[in-house]
């Protein structure tokens, strides 16, 4: 490690004193009879590359063992570690703090359940909704014949869907929602974009009908404020605006066609 | 006590969980899984670059069949595979894929005419057929003949687990997230479920089903830096192995990824290099061409991990504040390609590292990625010893990898694996001799003792710290038991992961709360993890040869003679600090494909005795075959059908083969 130190690189390794940064975290353990919410302070020395999973890590290993936080993969795909990050909400394990002041305020996701400190009950919301939304492809056909070729689909398509697809169900849409602080059965911006990916999708059989008995209501499509604070939150930056809106104005034309009949 | 009946306990909820329970549940079985985190969260989601199956869509993979795709995954285990089992999977890997389709997962589809891809860093042109078009796509992977990986830009994992997971959940399997098993109950002979930890309650519950599967993944957290998630910590591995009874298969056999970003250890796919990014030592110079010839960047893992860091021991590495590291460059992909197949490994970069990789390189060097070993088991996921417990995927060792794994195997293993063990279980839970016979004062002992055990950690005056036991055992690991090994480095890490893990039984704790306590879950994990990690440690000790990943300065050749076996690691004595080991012989005079050169890597090995018989008898069976058609042939030299569940045994049909109704 000397040798290598010795050697400043390029981009500037130059070598400074490290900031000294201040951790106020919210604390509450809903376990412990009599816990009060709290904001608790901690410091620490940064370091180089240093993200909010190596500073709360640090932490919880040297200073607190107590505290309580959720990351999984630490490299911002499985959606594990989103928390209110200066009043905002995104995903921990990629958030640099050298792009943060040297007071940083952690807090836990608002609109889920929570569980202690930072963690929170993402996964029962999710399933919840899942259920609720039945998110996943309906099919006819309940054998596949997996010995012959599979369905062809237009490669446009495809990635169109996976598009879509690449919500990490991390729950940073649902704690940016308006709707979802007042309506506890609001899907969310995560639910809706699943059911827009679904109806993109010839192989769900379901019509435009059936996705209106889904999300046809306030705790649906028409709950949206058009806020839009999910499309400015979403760490995987998903097109939700449009979906949205796109599924607005789908859904709201079967109504009169509906009430025409 | 809470007990909770199912019939079956599938514990983990990543890829291979999800479809084994699938399997079992659509055949009227209730299945409960056991997630430490809700199953969308899984470490399958990390799997970037594909999946292997040999739909021969691609031009690329044109003449791509279930032969080729075995003969690569055995040279890639070095011969340490069991090769009826490899056979298994390579048959079912694109009825997988196919199923996946069918579930609503997007792979990425074959556009019909001329495109520009890179080979060995020149822009070519290559023209899919009209007929391939809308098929699912494969790109080019490392290890392989033909471009056999099928893929979702490189989110295929993601999209997998996603569509699994909501599959389970149109099933109704019913998941207990944030809940761990602590323990296996069994009396020695049969398996009947486990003791599990709520992690919110901390609450103590029996769980007694027939049949009980692991699938828990990796064990990457007994290294320092690794590509795995944080809760790959082998538990599942330990909890089979605290049985006393059930066996870890070749747990020496550890896999270093030549991606990981340097130095946290993230991962950026092999789908880089497959799709044509290289990699460049600190001048800049592209020297896998001058190491492997024929395969360059594309060799096994095993054999680019090594090349990697010997080049960085000749001075070759670029040197930063944290060390050396060699560079990716995948610039010339240029940016559209990077923008729409390698999405995920550009978010990564600018996240992480702050860069675009369509402009600068990525700096990269090994790190630990993939646990070969697991439960032993046999073809049908069972272990060999205790009956009633099963594996598949990571964590078990069935054992289609061997010593090395090839790129896209392991995602493909979860789901194959999944399919094929589901049925098993099935299978296993139909039959009226398999019901729950378990004396409920067993059940009781095994909930007492564990209940015990936390409570005497909460009580424990101990003076050891858990977090700091496990950075020191994965300093260990690093140091002793990576990519290079030898015998003093070895023993010198047996010995200290033995004095762990006597400093392990006197952890005290700080916080004293049984429920939801962080220290407390590291307390008990630890104490399991370093059990396993002396497994690592003594099994590369003990194998005195090198074999795919396991590579041994002091004995450098593969020794087919003496060491083509399995290793079997027992824990016998709950008070002992070292593992029983056995092992298993491999049988050359059944292989399809007797033992020979990878076609990379050092050409250094002796060989067994019965090898040239072996292959003696291959060609002449060739030779007398000659005319007939593959299945046939292959049918000769090493039947294999008979052991796949009925319903799996069918041919696959390609653009090619086309399958008469």
């Amino acid at each position: 490690m000397s040798e290598a130190q010795k050697t400043v690189q390029s981009g500037g390794a130059q070598q400074t004193r490290n900031r000294t940064l201040t951790f106020h975290i919210l604390r509450y353990n809903p376990q412990v009879p009599g816990d009060k919410p709290r904001l608790q302070q901690y410091q620490i020395e940064e370091a180089e590359g240093m993200t909010l999973f190596l500073a709360l890590t640090e932490i919880r290993e040297h200073q607190d063992p107590t505290l309580q936080f959720d990351f999984v993969c630490r490299a911002g795909i499985c959606g594990s570690c989103s928390m209110l990050i200066n009043g905002r909400p995104g995903l921990a394990c990629r958030s640099l703090t050298k792009n943060m002041g040297t007071d940083i305020t952690v807090a836990p996701l608002p609109v889920f359940e929570l569980i202690g400190d930072l963690s929170v009950n993402t996964g029962k919301w999710m399933r919840g909704m899942s259920e609720r939304l039945e998110t996943w492809v309906h099919t006819q056909e309940k054998e596949i014949n997996l010995s012959k070729k599979e369905e062809v689909m237009d490669p446009d398509l495809a990635e169109k869907i996976y598009e879509l697809d690449r919500c990490v169900e991390c729950g940073s849409c649902v704690a940016a929602c308006g709707t979802a602080q007042m309506r506890r059965d609001f899907v969310g911006a995560v639910g809706l974009n699943k059911i827009a990916r679904l109806k993109l999708d010839p192989r769900d059989n379901r019509t435009d009908a059936d996705f209106y008995e889904l999300i046809g209501d306030d705790n649906g499509v028409f709950g949206c404020m058009s806020l839009l604070g999910c499309h400015d939150v979403c760490p995987k930056e998903l097109p939700l605006q449009t979906q949205i809106a796109f599924l607005r104005r789908k859904l709201a034309t079967i109504e009169c066609t509906e009430c025409n009949k | 006590m809470n007990v909770i009946y199912s019939d079956v306990l599938v514990i983990g909820g990543g890829l291979a969980g999800l479809r084994m329970a699938i399997g079992a549940q659509r055949r009227g079985h209730k299945t409960i899984i056991l997630s430490l985190v809700p199953p969308k969260r899984s470490h399958s989601a990390a799997a970037q670059g594909g999946m292997q199956a040999s739909l021969a869509n691609v031009i690329k993979g044109q003449g791509d069949t279930e032969d080729v795709h075995f003969e690569d995954t055995v040279r890639g285990s070095d011969w340490g595979c069991d090769q009826v089992v490899a056979r298994m999977f390579v048959n079912t890997s694109p009825k997988a894929a196919r199923e996946l389709a069918a579930w609503g997962l997007p792979w990425s589809r074959v556009r019909k005419g001329d495109r520009q891809v890179i080979i060995n860093s020149q822009k070519v042109t290559i023209t899919e057929r009209d007929e391939a078009h809308g098929l699912i796509a494969q790109r080019d992977f490392g290890g392989t003949k033909k471009w056999r990986t099928c893929y979702v830009s490189d989110g295929t994992g993601h999209a997998m687990l996603y569509t699994a997971s909501d599959r389970a959940i149109a099933e109704g399997i019913t998941v207990h997230e944030r809940c761990e098993a602590i323990a296996l109950i069994h009396d020695g002979k049969r398996c009947y479920g486990a003791v599990v930890r709520d992690l919110i309650t901390g609450e103590i519950r029996a769980y007694l089903a027939k049949a009980t599967a692991i699938a828990t993944g990796g064990a990457g957290k007994l290294y320092k830096v690794t590509t795995n998630a944080i809760i790959c910590e082998g538990i599942g591995h330990a909890l089979a192995l605290e049985t006393g009874v059930a066996s870890l298969g070749n747990m020496e056999a550890v896999q270093f990824h030549p991606t990981g970003i340097f130095p946290v250890g993230i991962l950026v796919t092999e789908g880089c290099r497959g799709d044509g990014g290289l990699l460049r030592d600190c001048d800049g110079y592209r020297f896998m061409p001058d190491y492997e010839p024929e395969k360059k960047e594309l060799a096994s893992r095993d054999v680019v991990s090594r090349r990697m860091e010997e080049h960085i021991a000749k001075g070759k590495g670029h040197k930063s504040r944290f060390g050396e590291h060699l560079w990716l460059d995948i610039t010339l992909l240029g940016r559209h390609h990077i923008e729409h197949n390698l999405r995920e490994v550009k978010e990564i970069c600018e996240s992480f590292l702050g860069i675009d990789p369509a402009e600068k390189w990525i700096p990269v060097r090994p790190a630990q990625h993939y646990t070969m070993g697991g439960v032993r088991t046999k073809p049908t996921g069972e272990s060999q010893t205790l009956r009633g417990l099963f594996a598949a995927g990571e964590a078990a060792c069935w054992d289609m990898h061997g010593f090395n794994r090839l790129g896209g195997n392991s995602v493909a293993e979860t789901v194959v694996a999944g399919m094929i063990v589901g049925e098993f279980i099935a299978d296993f839970c139909d039959d009226k001799n398999n019901g729950i016979d378990v004396s409920m004062k067993l059940v009781e002992e095994f909930v007492s003792r564990e209940k015990g055990k936390i409570q005497s950690l909460v009580n424990s005056s101990g003076k050891e710290n858990a977090f700091k036991l496990n950075l020191e055992m994965q300093d260990v690991m690093t140091k002793s038991v990576g990519i290079f090994r030898n015998a003093e480095a070895l023993e010198a890490g047996v010995k200290q992961l033995q004095q762990l893990i006597e400093r392990s039984r006197n952890i005290g704790l700080s916080s004293k709360s049984t429920a939801s306590n962080p220290e407390l879950v590291a307390a008990y994990r630890t104490k399991m993890m370093l059990k396993l990690a002396q497994t690592v440690a003594y099994g590369a000790l003990v194998r005195t040869e090198s074999r795919g990943a396991h590579f041994r300065i002091d004995y450098p050749q593969r020794n087919d003679k003496d060491w083509l076996k399995r290793t079997l690691a027992f824990w016998k004595d709950e008070n002992g600090t070292l593992p029983h080991l056995e092992y298993e012989p491999l049988d050359v005079m059944k292989m399809e494909l007797p033992p020979g050169w990878r076609g990379y890597g050092a050409k250094n090995y002796i060989d067994h005795p019965d090898t040239p018989k072996r292959q003696e008898e291959v060609d002449a069976i060739k030779k007398q075959m000659e005319g007939s058609d593959r299945f046939a042939v292959q049918e000769k030299l090493m039947p294999f059908k008979d052991q796949l569940p009925a319903a799996l045994r069918g041919k696959n049909e390609r653009i090619d083969e086309p399958l008469k109704d």
